[in-house]
């Protein structure tokens, strides 16, 4: 440790008094590098001080204070290793506090909409898929075990499995945000939307462009976007994987060892948001193009097709309402519906069912029409199930449009943490590449690793919140 | 090194020390993670936005000249009114108040008074202070485009549905959130963890306690501020349906989203005044501050009373009444430990060997001031006589008291006290003096009639008036030209130091915090070791040295601690 | 602020959770979800968002727990999280209060269902 003056000298002419080792870093002693015996790519890397030597230097100066011991990594204005990381664990710990108040917000005004409105929400959660919403979770709390892996790693310094454990991490929220597009573009097809802009009719729930502009008044451009959303959604992901694989391919070609690491698993985390995309279509039970023929058929059949549904489910399907998470119990529905409907409509409505998102719709309105609360009519029938009607209006703009716009608001800063959870990662993952991190420096990989797991934690609670409400 | 030496002072530095001119160049200061250089771009920027915003005041006082509108004419008369009122508030807010004296002075004395080489995170610090200009730049935009004229607060339904640029304003203050937040965090990490040795919680300067509970409160609330205006650019881009009636949403819930950070925010410009005043008395009356721990833990208690009390803005917005009873008598209780501040301040100050210099003047208008906001407060949290005043200009007078003759007074004290050591310049006492008594008076004309006009029932930001209010209104507005040339002078005060003032001694007043035991202006490390820390309000061993002009702190030779390891745990644990 | 940190295994102050634990608690997460997502078929009545809350909140420990290493971490760091709670409590609790008794006063805006279907 070091000495202290009690008295102290100042301002001899000239003279600055600092000793030097309170501002000069040791690079000779902390970044000679040495052939990493382990990761063979990570050969020509810059930093490659491994920890025999990184400890037996601090060790060795322990003893006779500090004026050696101030590595690359330690900042200028800490004593030792353990204050920064001490320093910046309290750090973190607090910017998790205003995260936790951030996000109390939009519990708050969720917890009141829903205190004041309970059918509303009992009632739009239905159109919310139980199913990849479980996937979602089970992806991120995957990811919070790599991610606690990881730190682990950074601590155990095996720099291998550190770059792995990261890469992962970064795949599931890829994969996260891949089914997210799903939710999402599905629901924006449909005009489950915040209330400004909600346009749902069950009648007709999956418009086509043409429909979106003349019946509910949006703008060419808006209707092309909300109909093809995915693709918008999709895009940017494209582009990221494109750049990185342009990228990849250049560093392999022009030698760069380190780039080309650093491009390898990232090429992988691009590739894991399409993976979670086609996650999301396969669970959705259809994709894009199925989804466009519903749209058609339902725009074609509308009438007889609205009819024919709240009548079958309001009547068959009464007791298994709350079972829409089972793909089987679809099934059947769709089955049953076309042997009884028997109909033209009806029996494109099942083929369509089988490999389409109106399957989500389907069981919201099965479910639905069994709640004493939240029932859900389509104009013109209210007749055969005039209990309800007083509660026939959940579902519109103004009503059902608060439960959305709540859930968009939640899942959207819910997403845009994941998106800035992604990009620290990605700079934890170049840096684990580079070997920056030791038993003695991990705290990067800590602080990301709580950042992370609060971001799955606000999902621990988004997720029975908003899809299981019963 | 270990000559035996009676007197202690550091002298004065070397242009390759001090941290004004050890490096330089605009990328040097663009650049730097020096907490000082961080803090003097602060300084620059809350006071810009100072004048700024003053001079938006003065174009509202100068329009009530007249009942029927003075300064602005036209068709658009009322509607420029409306957004001078409106950018006022929000300037000085947001841009000004806020991060006035945390951010600038805290800036600077935070690592200084700790001994401390930086704060923790020094690129983060240097990030906050980019965030407060982009927030700046936003403000100036919305200024720029369609205005602002919702008032600082943006109350729904009106924010929804006005086609003024209220998104730009929210982005800029949600922006500035985040500065303040990072500012705090950054503090709370920095007394934390990187006292040096010696440096206990109880020989921190009142200052840092201060401070410290005014981090809390940045952390703690400022959050929910940065989700409300999310939720209402959400709400004007897409119609949520949270906040706009218009769409099921509640206003009254935004009032109380607001206020969960507002009301706190209130302290976040009041608390870290107190600590200046703290330092202020003590320092300038030459006597050890009376009650320590008292004020140190009623730091601590205001900041978490304060999160109790938000519901007293809302007692006519139609909360239940039930509710109304709770927040009034809970209001009442953040008045305990901010009584026992100005009784310890007035118990310093009791024979003490006052020296009546220019830093002096403030805290004691401050003392003055700030007890006349306080108490005009108790009139607007008790229920019945809050529906009376409710939204008259009482309610202005009375946040101007505490805004204005507390934080800015206690912010320009703090300026006058430590502005030697920031530039290591003396300015001149005799036009100091002056310059505050200009503030003092120009500032209790212009609020003083305040109450009076709203216990006769001026209700606050109307454009125009009774022709009755008319004398009040405009000794008011007299006074705010009083008060701008006060500023104005004592702005002036301060310029020509930096031409013509003396060089400025390591310790001016004679205070025994840690800041004046390095050179004015310091050097860029602060302290070459860790210094040694004792009573922060011990004043015993500090002469004045006629010969020198310049106090001195005179010790008995000692001798050099041990060189081994202290035992003691370290401070960070 | 001394470098009393390094222990005798070398690992400094780190603390590096063992895989098991890791393993264990991620086993866990995995079942609570399904038990989750499995009772929402079952009708609770009231008790219902009790229990999901409960069910979310024993994930929630575990995660902070154990993957955050709270259970570890310096008691302050514990402190200072879990104050975060403490004033979300005192923030929604008041909001939700007011609201809820206020709410008779509150009448909602009611549309006629959307534009039908007859196209
Ligand atoms: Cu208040």
């Amino acid at each position: 440790m070091r000495f202290r003056l009690i008295l102290r000298p100042h301002s001899e002419p000239g003279g600055f008094g600092r000793p030097a080792n309170w501002f000069t870093f040791h690079f000779d002693t902390y970044m000679r590098g040495r052939p990493n015996s382990g990761g063979s790519s990570a050969n020509g890397f810059r930093h490659m001080a491994t920890i025999d030597s990184l400890s037996s230097e601090s060790e060795t100066h322990d003893e006779h204070g500090h004026d050696h011991d101030h590595p690359a990594w330690l900042a200028h204005h800490f004593d030792t290793p353990e204050q920064q990381f001490d320093s910046g664990k309290l750090g973190i710990w607090l910017f998790l506090v205003t995260e936790v108040l951030f996000f109390s917000g939009m519990f708050c005004a969720y917890a009141m909409f829903r205190m004041l409105r309970p059918e509303v929400f009992e009632g739009c959660s239905q159109f919310l898929n139980t199913k990849l919403g479980a996937i979602n979770t089970g992806v991120l709390l995957f990811s919070s075990l790599t991610m606690a892996w990881a730190v682990r790693c950074a601590q155990t310094e095996e720099y291998k499995k550190l770059v792995v454990m990261i890469a992962s991490t970064l795949s599931c929220a890829m994969v996260f945000l891949g089914v997210k597009s799903i939710e999402y573009s599905h629901k924006w097809g449909m005009g489950l939307l915040p209330p400004g802009s909600y346009f749902y009719d069950e009648a007709n729930p999956h418009p086509t462009m043409q429909q979106i502009v003349d019946q509910h008044g949006f703008s060419e451009s808006t209707a092309y976007f909300l109909t093809h959303s995915l693709y918008y959604l999709c895009a940017p992901f494209a582009l990221l994987l494109v750049g990185v694989f342009i990228w990849l391919v250049y560093s392999k070609v022009t030698d760069k060892q380190f780039q080309y690491a650093c491009a390898k698993p990232l090429l992988v985390v691009c590739l894991s948001f399409f993976g979670g995309v086609g996650l999301g279509m396969v669970l959705e039970s259809g994709g894009e193009h199925s989804e466009h023929a519903v749209a058609h058929v339902d725009g074609e059949h509308a009438g007889e097709h609205g009819d024919a549904h709240a009548e079958d489910h309001a009547h068959e399907h009464g007791d298994e309402a709350g079972d829409e998470t089972h793909a089987e119990a679809d099934h059947a529905d769709a089955v049953v519906a076309s042997a009884e409907g028997n109909d033209v409509a009806i029996e494109l409505l099942a083929e369509s069912d089988l490999n389409t998102g109106a399957k989500a719709m389907l069981e919201a309105k099965q479910a639905q029409a069994d709640m004493a609360t939240g029932q859900i009519v389509p104009p013109g029938v209210e007749a055969d199930l005039g209990i309800h009607k007083v509660e026939r209006d959940v579902q519109t703009k103004r009503q059902a449009g608060v439960f959305f716009g709540i859930y968009y608001c939640m899942t959207g800063v819910h997403a845009i943490h994941i998106l800035a959870g992604i990009g620290v990662l990605v700079w934890l993952l170049v840096r684990a590449i580079r070997h920056d991190f030791n038993r003695q420096y991990f705290g990067p990989v800590d602080y990301v690793g709580l950042y992370w797991h609060l971001v799955d934690l606000i999902w621990i609670y988004l997720f029975p919140l908003l899809y299981l409400i019963r | 090194m270990s000559t035996a030496i009676t007197s202690r002072d550091p002298g004065y530095p070397t242009d390759r020390e001090n941290y004004l001119t050890n490096s330089s160049g605009i990328l040097s200061w663009i650049f730097t993670l020096d907490h000082k250089r961080i803090g003097l771009m602060y300084l620059v920027g809350v006071m810009t936005s100072f004048a700024v915003g003053g001079l938006l005041a003065l174009g509202i006082r100068l329009h009530l000249l007249d009942p029927e509108g003075w300064m602005f004419t036209g068709a658009e008369a009322n509607n420029i009114y409306n957004q001078v009122f409106t950018l006022h508030g929000a300037i000085m807010v947001f841009l000004f108040i806020i991060p006035s004296i945390p951010a600038a002075l805290g800036n600077f004395l935070v690592p200084v008074m700790l001994g401390a080489k930086d704060v923790a995170f020094p690129r983060l610090n240097l990030s906050s202070f980019y965030l407060w200009c982009f927030g700046a730049i936003f403000f100036v935009s919305a200024l720029f485009s369609s205005g602002l004229d919702t008032g600082w607060t943006f109350y729904t339904p009106y924010s929804t549905t006005t086609d003024t640029s209220v998104i730009l304003a929210t982005l800029g203050a949600f922006i500035l959130g985040f500065s303040s937040i990072f500012t705090g965090l950054n503090f709370i990490v920095t007394i934390n963890t990187m006292r040096p040795p010696g440096m206990t919680w109880f020989k921190m300067p009142l200052f840092l306690w201060a401070t410290y509970a005014t981090s809390i409160i940045q952390v703690l609330a400022t959050p929910v501020l940065g989700i409300t205006l999310l939720l209402l650019i959400a709400e004007r881009t897409m119609h949520v349906g949270i906040f706009d009636p218009e769409f099921n949403g509640d206003p009254v819930t935004y009032q109380h989203f607001f206020w969960f950070y507002s009301h706190p925010a209130v302290y976040i410009m009041i608390l870290p005044a107190f600590g200046i005043i703290s330092e202020l008395i003590s320092v300038h009356s030459h006597k050890h501050i009376f009650g320590y721990r008292f004020i140190a833990y009623s730091s601590i208690a205001i900041a978490l009373l304060g999160f109790l009390v938000w519901g007293h803005h809302m007692f006519t917005s139609g909360m239940s009444s039930l509710t109304t009873i709770i927040f009034s008598a809970l209001t009442f209780t953040v008045s305990v430990p901010s009584a026992i501040k100005v009784f310890n301040w007035l118990a310093t100050m009791y024979k003490g060997s006052i020296s009546l210099t220019t830093p002096m003047c403030y805290a004691i208008s401050f003392i003055f001031l700030f007890t006349i906001g306080g108490l005009t407060g108790l009139f607007l949290g008790t229920l019945a006589t809050d529906l009376h005043l409710h939204d008259t200009y009482f309610v202005v007078a009375h946040f101007h008291y505490v805004m204005v003759g507390g934080t800015l007074i206690a912010f320009l004290g703090g300026v006058f006290h430590w502005w030697p050591k920031m530039v290591g310049k003396l300015y001149n006492e005799t036009h100091g003096r002056i310059a505050s008594l200009l503030v003092f008076l120009g500032f209790n004309l212009t609020f003083l009639p305040q109450f009076v006009l709203g216990s006769r029932g001026m209700p606050r930001r109307y454009a125009t008036y009774d022709p009755e209010f008319a004398f009040l209104h405009q000794m008011s507005t007299y006074g705010a030209l009083l008060l701008g040339c006060g500023l104005l002078y004592a702005f002036i005060v301060l310029m020509t130091s930096l031409a013509k003032g003396r060089r400025s001694p390591a310790n001016p007043w004679g205070g025994a915090t840690l800041e004046w035991a390095c050179t004015s202006p310091p050097p860029y490390y602060n302290f070459e070791r860790p210094p040694v820390v004792g009573d922060p309000y011990d004043f015993h061993n500090i002469e004045w040295d006629a010969q020198e002009e310049k106090y001195i702190s005179t010790e008995p030779e000692r001798k050099l601690v041990p060189e081994e390891t202290p035992e003691e745990v370290p401070a960070h644990h | 602020m001394s470098a009393h940190g390094h222990s005798d295994d070398g690992t400094d102050f780190a603390h590096p959770m063992p895989l098991p634990v890791l393993f264990g608690v991620f086993i866990a997460l995995v079942i609570l979800t399904i038990i989750t997502v499995a009772q929402a078929s079952l009708d609770l009545g009231s008790y219902d968002i009790a229990v999901v809350m409960g069910i979310a909140t024993i994930k929630a420990c575990l995660v902070a727990g154990i993957f955050m290493h709270l259970i570890y971490d310096k008691p302050f760091n514990i402190i200072v999280f879990l104050s975060s709670f403490v004033f979300v409590g005192l923030f929604v609790i008041f909001t939700l209060s007011d609201s809820k008794m206020t709410s008779p006063s509150f009448e909602p805006k009611v549309d006629e269902p959307a534009a039908t279907a007859g196209m």
